[in-house]
């Protein structure tokens, strides 16, 4: 089986934010960057279904230099080979931008399963994949959390999440594209011979000349939406926060819990 | 049915003495056991709040089998119309399905923004209808702004840790989500809306149902828990877990978790709090090394005190709770049990 793994490199979510200068964003630098949490969840299917059918995990990632980082780390773990697109006319795309700029590359070579995660930490669209699907053609299933093949490999049955503590077991033909959504499995962990492998296996680069894309569009320019500016929340009244130590602010609220809340 | 007759003609006739340049906003409800889903009031009241601050009109839109009642009830909102594809083969969700049918009639009427409920159905097909018929591609939103003259939309990123605000740029069709607790079902205006039928062509699955089942088997019911100690991934472990665990036994609470301790196995699936765990209500909520995304907030925000502890001061958690402490709860949790076994001496 070939399959595909889109992966997104996204600020670490235990990272402290600061904006950046034009406050259109956040302020990269310093800032540690760590493969998307649902993609790792995705990247762990993957391998799995190559191991069980011998078959080959293609990663896929658009963005800046540091992304040969979150490329090399999914290398380490097992992937075969590696694409990195990477051109200034990619950056800031949402969702239909950037999943027509990973279409165009993916399209380059014939996949029977495309795995993506279900929602990226940082932008938070969880709509890239089904617009990819909806650029194959092919069926698509959000928030998965399970896959398992079926007639000798021509379908998958897989188990969506819904609200309120169900799942919905659906069954799709391939190819399809596959939104992984975290907890579906255990990720595991690069392995020392996997780290030494990685720096032998290829990456590709790509720009938007390699592609055929009209930077037009792609990224920004070939977005619909616009980020004017970013800024921490504002809360409506906002907590009381409780200074001091440790003990001195565990004792302070074990009193308002009990004085102004009564609560205990 | 007669009295929707008559309100049509209303409606018709001051259409005609309108800008024709109007807005027009399409709002699709999402129901569930022949009942409008709580998230497609919120959205209703969202599409009349945009209609009237763009001058335009906002029109629901109904997908299904058998829709008579679920048609009326949406009439009873004050919308321009209640339009309805009721076809055998929608009888069940699947993106297929409602792609198919919407995306015709998308294109024919050329709404200016469409408005989904930000529900898991909603995300699972609308991103692929915005780009079957090209349109604009707007998730989650939380609320909008025309104080400047521009129509700009927030939205939550970096997990809640921040709110962009976004101008949808271009010309044609925009589809857009609302969050949960955006706006108040509440706030929706009722009225009377004339219910007309809405031209679909043929409709396609693609997908094929095999059924459902429970995720956890809800061994443990935390929606009646009067007190909860919820652990975060700030929590950095299972064998971290110890003091938390002796605080919620002196203070007789459940323990509640969010999604990564959960997925990383600190704790069995029958405790994660949110959308895709359970609501809980209880007096007093613990949260502690939670962050405080959208999906875990929906879950908990219906208790009554709340207690952050989170070593971040810009954690969104500190938004909803009521009382805070900035500091690293392998330091507090211990502290606080000491403070409470203080008390009970
Ligand atoms: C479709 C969908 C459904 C989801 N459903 C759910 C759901 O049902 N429930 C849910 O909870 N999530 C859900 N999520 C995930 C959600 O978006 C967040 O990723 C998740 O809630 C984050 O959990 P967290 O706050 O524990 O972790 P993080 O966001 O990583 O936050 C950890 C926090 O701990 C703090 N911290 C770290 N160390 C310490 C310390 N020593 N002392 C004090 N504080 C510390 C950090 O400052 C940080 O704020 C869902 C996501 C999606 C896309
Ligand atoms: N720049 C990118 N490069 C590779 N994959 C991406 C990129 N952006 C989004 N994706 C994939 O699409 C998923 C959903 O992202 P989003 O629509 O931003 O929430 C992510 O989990 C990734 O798998």
């Amino acid at each position: 089986m070939r399959i595909a793994v889109c992966i997104k490199q996204v600020p670490d979510t235990e990272a402290r934010l600061r904006l950046r200068q034009d406050g259109r964003w956040v302020d990269e630098e310093d800032l540690p960057f760590v493969i998307n949490e649902s993609d790792e969840y995705a990247l762990e299917e993957a391998l799995t279904l190559a191991e069980k059918t011998e078959g080959e995990v293609v990663v896929f990632s658009l963005g800046p230099a540091r992304v040969k980082e979150a490329l090399r780390k999914a290398l380490a773990l097992g992937a075969h080979r590696a694409v990195h697109l990477r051109d200034e006319a990619f950056d800031g795309g949402d969702a239909l931008a950037t999943a027509r700029a990973l279409h165009a590359a993916l399209s380059r070579e014939s996949f029977d399963l495309i795995l993506t995660g279900s929602q990226s930490d940082d932008s938070g669209y969880g709509a890239t994949g089904s617009v990819l699907a909806g650029f194959f053609g092919w069926p698509h299933a959000w928030l998965v959390m399970g896959i398992d093949l079926e007639d000798g490999g021509g379908s998958l049955r897989v188990v969506r999440e819904m609200e309120s503590g169900m799942n919905e077991i659906v069954r799709i033909a391939l190819p399809a594209v596959m939104e992984v959504q975290a907890g579906i499995n255990h990720p595991r962990y690069a392995s020392l011979k996997g780290i030494m492998q990685a720096k032998r296996k290829p990456q590709e680069v790509l720009a938007a000349a390699d592609l055929s894309l009209d930077p037009a569009a792609v990224g920004a320019a070939g977005s619909r939406l616009e980020v004017v500016s970013v800024a921490f929340p504002q809360s409506g009244d906002g907590a009381q926060m409780i200074e001091g130590d440790a003990s001195t602010a565990a004792k302070t609220l074990v009193e308002k819990l009990r004085k102004e809340a009564r609560v205990l | 049915m007669s009295q929707d007759v008559v309100f049509q003609d209303v409606v018709s006739q001051d259409l005609m003495s309108q800008d024709v340049m109007s807005k027009k906003i399409w709002i699709v409800l999402q129901h569930r056991e022949g009942r409008l889903h709580r998230m497609s009031r919120e959205a209703i009241a969202a599409g009349q709040r945009l209609a009237a601050a763009l001058s335009g009109q906002a029109e629901a839109v109904l997908l299904g089998a058998g829709m008579e009642s679920l048609a009326a009830e949406a009439s009873g909102y004050a919308l321009a119309a209640v339009r309805v594809i009721d076809d055998a083969k929608l009888a069940s969700y699947t993106p297929g399905g409602y792609v198919s049918a919407l995306a015709p009639a998308l294109r024919a009427a050329a709404p200016d923004f469409v408005i989904f409920p930000h529900t898991y159905q909603s995300i699972d097909y609308f991103p692929r209808l915005a780009q079957e018929v090209d349109a604009g591609l707007l998730p989650e939103i939380t609320g909008f702004d025309d104080a400047t003259g521009e129509l700009l939309f927030s939205r939550p990123v970096m997990g809640g840790k921040l709110v962009a605000q976004v101008r949808v740029k271009g010309e044609g069709t925009t589809l857009l989500s609302v969050q949960s607790g955006a706006f108040s079902a509440d706030a929706a205006e009722t009225g009377q809306a004339p219910v007309e039928a809405l031209a679909s062509e043929e409709i396609t699955s693609d997908r094929e149902i095999l059924g459902v089942e429970e995720v956890g088997g809800d061994q443990i019911d935390l929606t009646k828990a009067e007190v909860i100690v919820a652990l975060g991934r700030g929590v950095g472990g299972a064998d971290k877990l110890g003091p938390s665990e002796e605080l919620a036994k002196l203070l007789g609470a459940e323990l509640g978790a969010s999604r990564p301790v959960i997925d990383s196995g600190w704790l069995p699936r029958d405790r994660q709090i949110g959308s895709s765990g359970q609501t809980v209500a209880p007096k007093l909520y613990l949260a502690l090394g939670i962050s405080g995304a959208i999906q875990h907030l929906v879950g908990m925000k219906g208790s009554s005190t709340v207690v952050a502890v989170n070593k971040d001061p810009g954690a969104p958690i500190f938004t909803v709770a009521d009382y805070g402490i900035v500091g690293d709860l392998h330091e507090v949790v211990p502290a606080l049990t000491a403070a409470l076994e203080e008390l009970s001496d």
